[in-house]
Parts: C-alpha cells; sequence; structure tokens
C-alpha cells in the first residue's frame, strides 16, 4: 500500500512518540508507575475539557492536569491509609468521569470518541513537527542524564547517598511521561495511552540483559506497533489507536513465547 | 588518612552535633553528638528501634534532620552499603553494570574490585540471581570503586553465613589498614563486633553508651543487656554517666539501657 500524505503524517507522529514513549515506558515498568499512567491519562481528558473551556487550549489542560494528578496521586498513597489502588479507582476514574461529564456539558463541541481513542489520521504537519521536537528534545535528556536516572530508579537511598538529587530525576521523569501522555493521547487516546507506555517496555524485558538494551527494543517495539498498526487500520478499517495497541500486545505475546532463555529468574532464597 | 587508628586530636571526618531526628511527634533520635575520625573502625549496636538506620541515613543525607548540625564527608568520597537492599528483577542488569561508577570504568578496574570483595565469579550473572551475601559483596565493590573516605554499611552480615560473616570483617579490616578509610557499621552481631572495632556506640533513641569493646566483661548489667547471649558477646568497657527515666511504658533491656519516653 502506497502511503499518501495522511497515511505519511500519521506514520511519522506515531514513530516519534513510539520513540520516546519506549524508552520512558521501560522507567514507568522499572518503577512499577503504570497506575501513575492510567491517572495522568484520565487526568488529562479533565484537563483537556477545563484547558478548551478556559481558552488555556486543550494541550496546556492535559498537562497541568496530568502532572496534579499523578502528583496527587503519589502524596495520597504516600499516606497508607488507603491502597495505592483505591486511590487510583477514586482519583483517576474520579477524573475520568468529571472530565466525560465537561466535554458533555461544554459549549464548544469537542469529539469524544478522538479523545477516548486517538485520531492519528487527523494530524496535521504543524502537530508532527511539534511531535518530533518534543521526542527528540526528551530522547536527548535522557541520555544526558542516564545515570542519575538509573541510580535513582535502582535504589533512591544509595543514589542519594551517593549524591544523586532524586528529587529533580523524579520530577523530570513525572513530567516528561504526563507530556508524552499529552501528545499521545492525539495518537491513541485516553484510554490506550498507558499501554503504548508500558506494553512495548513489557515485551522489550524479555528480550535484554541490559536496561539500554531494554529501552531500546521497546522503542523499536513501539515503532513496529505504529506501522503494523496503521497498516492493519487502513485494510480492516478498524480505530488506529486500538489497532496500534492490539498490535504491540501481539509482539508482547509472541517475543513472551519465543523468548530466548536468560538465567536471570530470581532464586528462591534471595526472595525473601 | 593514611595511617589507621583513632585520634581525636585530628579532624573528624563526619560529626554529629546535638542531632535530632523527629518523625511526626515522636523523635527518632535526640541529642546524639559524635565525631568519626580518620582510619576509625565505629560499630553501632543497639535494640530494634534504636535509631540505627536513622542514624545512618542522616549522615549520608537521605532524611533530613530536625534539630542540630551534622558535618558530612563529599557525597563523592562516600561508601554506601544499604540493609538488605532486594533488586527487583523487571530491571535486567549485570553485577558488571551494577558495581561500575561510569560508563567508562575499564573492566580490570572493575574485576579487581569483584575480586577484592570475592565475588568476581558473579561478574556477568544479572543481579537478582545473587544471593543475599554475594548481593551485599557486589555493593561493597560498588562502594569501593568510588573510592571512598569513608565506608557506611547498614548490617553488612544480614543473609550471610558464620564463614562469610568472618571473612566480611577480616576484609573491612583490611580495608582500613589498606586504604585507611573509616568504616561505620550497624550491627546486632555483638560477637562480630568485637573482632574489628575500634568503638562502639549503643544507641537507644540516644547514644546510651560508647566505648573500645573488650574481651567480654562478666558484668551483670550487660548480661542483663543482651540477654542470654551475653556468654558469646563481646561487651565493651565504658561508663554510665546519666540515668533514664523509668516510667518508660518499652520493656526495658537492660537496667541501664532502658529505652526513654524519647523526649529531649
Amino acid at each position: 500500500m502506497m502511503p499518501d500524505d495522511l497515511v505519511l503524517r500519521a506514520l511519522i507522529a506515531g514513530a516519534g512518540v513510539a520513540l520516546v514513549s519506549g524508552p520512558l515506558g521501560c522507567f514507568v515498568v522499572w518503577r512499577r508507575m503504570a497506575y501513575f499512567g492510567d491517572a495522568m491519562a484520565h487526568g488529562a481528558l479533565l484537563g483537556v475539557a477545563l484547558g478548551v473551556a478556559s481558552g488555556a487550549g486543550p494541550f496546556v489542560g492535559a498537562v497541568v492536569f496530568a502532572l496534579c494528578a499523578s502528583a496527587l496521586l503519589a502524596r495520597l498513597a504516600a499516606r497508607r491509609s488507603l491502597g495505592i489502588d483505591a486511590w487510583l479507582g477514586v482519583l483517576a476514574h474520579g477524573s475520568l468521569a468529571l472530565g466525560l461529564v465537561a466535554v458533555s456539558l461544554m459549549a464548544t463541541r469537542v469529539d469524544l470518541m478522538s479523545l477516548l481513542l486517538g485520531d492519528v489520521l487527523a494530524v496535521s504537519w504543524t502537530d508532527v513537527l511539534v511531535i518530533l521536537g518534543f521526542s527528540l528534545c526528551t530522547l536527548g535528556l535522557l541520555a544526558l542524564f542516564w545515570r542519575p536516572l538509573l541510580n535513582a530508579t535502582i535504589e533512591p537511598d544509595l543514589a542519594r547517598a551517593e549524591g544523586t538529587n532524586v528529587a529533580a530525576v523524579d520530577l523530570f521523569l513525572m513530567m516528561a511521561i504526563a507530556l508524552t501522555i499529552a501528545i499521545a493521547m492525539k495518537i491513541v487516546g485516553v484510554l490506550l495511552v498507558t499501554a503504548l507506555l508500558v506494553v512495548p517496555a513489557a515485551a522489550a524485558r524479555f528480550w535484554s540483559r541490559s536496561p539500554e538494551t531494554m529501552a531500546l527494543f521497546s522503542a523499536l517495539v513501539g515503532i513496529a506497533s505504529v506501522f503494523g498498526g496503521l497498516e492493519a487500520s487502513l485494510f480492516l478499517d478498524s480505530p488506529a489507536g486500538p489497532s496500534i495497541v492490539a498490535v504491540a500486545v501481539l509482539v508482547f505475546f509472541v517475543g513472551l513465547a519465543l523468548r530466548p532463555v536468560f538465567r536471570d529468574q530470581p532464586r528462591e532464597e534471595t526472595r525473601s | 588518612m593514611t595511617t589507621a587508628g583513632t585520634g581525636e586530636d585530628r579532624a573528624p571526618l563526619a560529626a554529629f552535633e546535638s542531632v535530632g531526628v523527629r518523625a511526626g511527634r515522636r523523635w527518632l533520635l535526640h541529642d546524639i553528638t559524635f565525631g568519626l575520625y580518620p582510619g576509625e573502625i565505629v560499630t553501632l549496636v543497639g535494640p530494634n528501634g534504636a535509631g540505627k538506620t536513622t542514624l545512618v541515613k542522616a549522615l549520608l543525607g537521605i532524611i533530613p534532620i530536625t534539630t542540630g548540625r551534622i558535618l558530612r564527608p563529599d557525597p563523592s568520597r562516600v561508601g554506601y552499603v544499604p540493609q538488605r537492599l532486594f533488586l527487583d528483577p523487571v530491571m535486567p542488569l549485570s553485577v558488571r553494570r551494577l558495581v561500575s561508577p561510569a560508563c567508562r570504568t575499564p573492566a580490570p578496574v572493575i574485576e579487581a574490585a569483584l575480586r577484592e570483595t570475592g565475588v568476581e565469579m558473579r561478574i556477568d550473572d544479572p543481579v537478582s540471581n545473587l544471593s543475599g551475601g554475594e548481593f551485599q559483596r557486589v555493593l561493597l565493590a560498588r562502594a569501593l570503586l568510588r573510592n571512598p573516605s569513608l565506608l557506611v554499611l547498614d548490617e553488612p552480615a544480614q543473609g550471610v553465613d558464620y564463614r562469610g560473616e568472618m571473612a566480611l570483617y577480616q576484609l573491612l579490616s583490611r580495608l582500613r589498614t589498606e586504604r585507611g578509610l573509616s568504616i561505620l557499621m550497624v550491627s546486632h552481631d555483638l560477637h562480630v563486633v568485637m573482632a574489628s572495632t575500634d568503638r562502639v556506640i549503643c544507641l537507644n533513641g540516644h547514644i546510651c553508651c560508647s566505648g573500645e569493646p573488650r574481651v567480654v566483661s562478666v558484668s551483670p548489667e550487660f548480661r542483663d543487656l543482651f540477654g542470654s547471649r551475653a556468654d558469646q558477646l563481646a561487651l565493651y568497657a565504658h561508663h554510665h554517666d546519666h540515668c533514664h527515666r523509668s516510667d518508660s511504658a518499652t520493656e526495658p533491656l537492660c537496667p541501664t539501657c532502658t529505652p526513654e519516653d524519647k523526649t529531649p
């Protein structure tokens, strides 16, 4: 199939997002932050509605609310009076519900389906440039601060004792993930945006023996899923976002089935 | 900092000045004052909840202090081996990778450090495959590669069998002699505290007592402090110059080292 202009834009935008969501997704998986992704995505929907209503724009609203949702969740989870899953159920679904209500009440019509499921075929060349600029900048920062990022992820106390500014690292990761989610919403929508972070990274885990190879494979799986998903969506006339995630999940299971046998299963006595 | 031994006349490498740490309404530590001198091995002992790990974390700047002042060495010259760290196998990480302080550390340097701590055969294994004792040795190698002037170890002998434990303390003793570094460690295995420590600090919210370890003392109050294990324990000579309040709800460990109500 010969890609026309529309599909070409979608491919570049999708690949641009996958390029950065792959390595960032590894941190989400390593730090067991998948639930933060959900809280951010659902908060972003409310943000889009309020951003449009207030005139700040959907993107600004999405980023601000994604950050608010994750910061709130992190603070509340530390209290331990309720489990993180319960707080997530309240906060993430609460903001999803509020977002849906807000969108329906708004004077300006917002296409709800494109928010929920993404509309990658609607991206403009300006969007493509923004996405590419963002992903290259974020990748550059990830590469520059790779060591402190890894150290703070491996063991925060050890990193602090060694002089790493762990709070700054955490803040950077939160911001990068919130921005990625706000941008990736356009591609796969609010409901599946966490999958774009988590699924490629999880698929890459089975084939990686170092953090760097995992980040690389994760980006490659993401890009392959975007290409495969868009092809499938054109062929089957299915929605693009869910098709991309479906392909990523397929890659995950194929990778799991064919994984090389590494001796990296934890031994029983180290688990106690 | 090349010669071993203590010398209170020299400048301390690290020092606490009336340090207190409060969590909520509870004082985890209060009135902590002591210095750590170059080439010295100091061991912190005390019952569970005495604030040993809190003190170590305050020294390393991991947790904030509420009152007082801490003189800290530069973080780049500190090696830290935390208490029983368990690495999540979710991140693929080899021993070689965990140990190297920078991307371009030459392989022979890494191998030498792992040989020094006795885990060189594990160099290409995933970190999640290590046993408890091996893991602590790998972390020790990581700390050593930073060429520290101060080594801080929190319960370094946890999850290590008796022989491994003796070897570990011998290694620490050798490192002090060869490299002239200071070592602060937390231990509850008092019988090994004996073997290789210059000074013992008994902690129970505050510094109960501190002094040089001596050959087993038969003093009844220390038998009480360490219960029935007293016979195999290393005990140390010191003077109690203060009294504890007796109205504590907590069961006292000994007549002299009772936990107090933690209000300074």
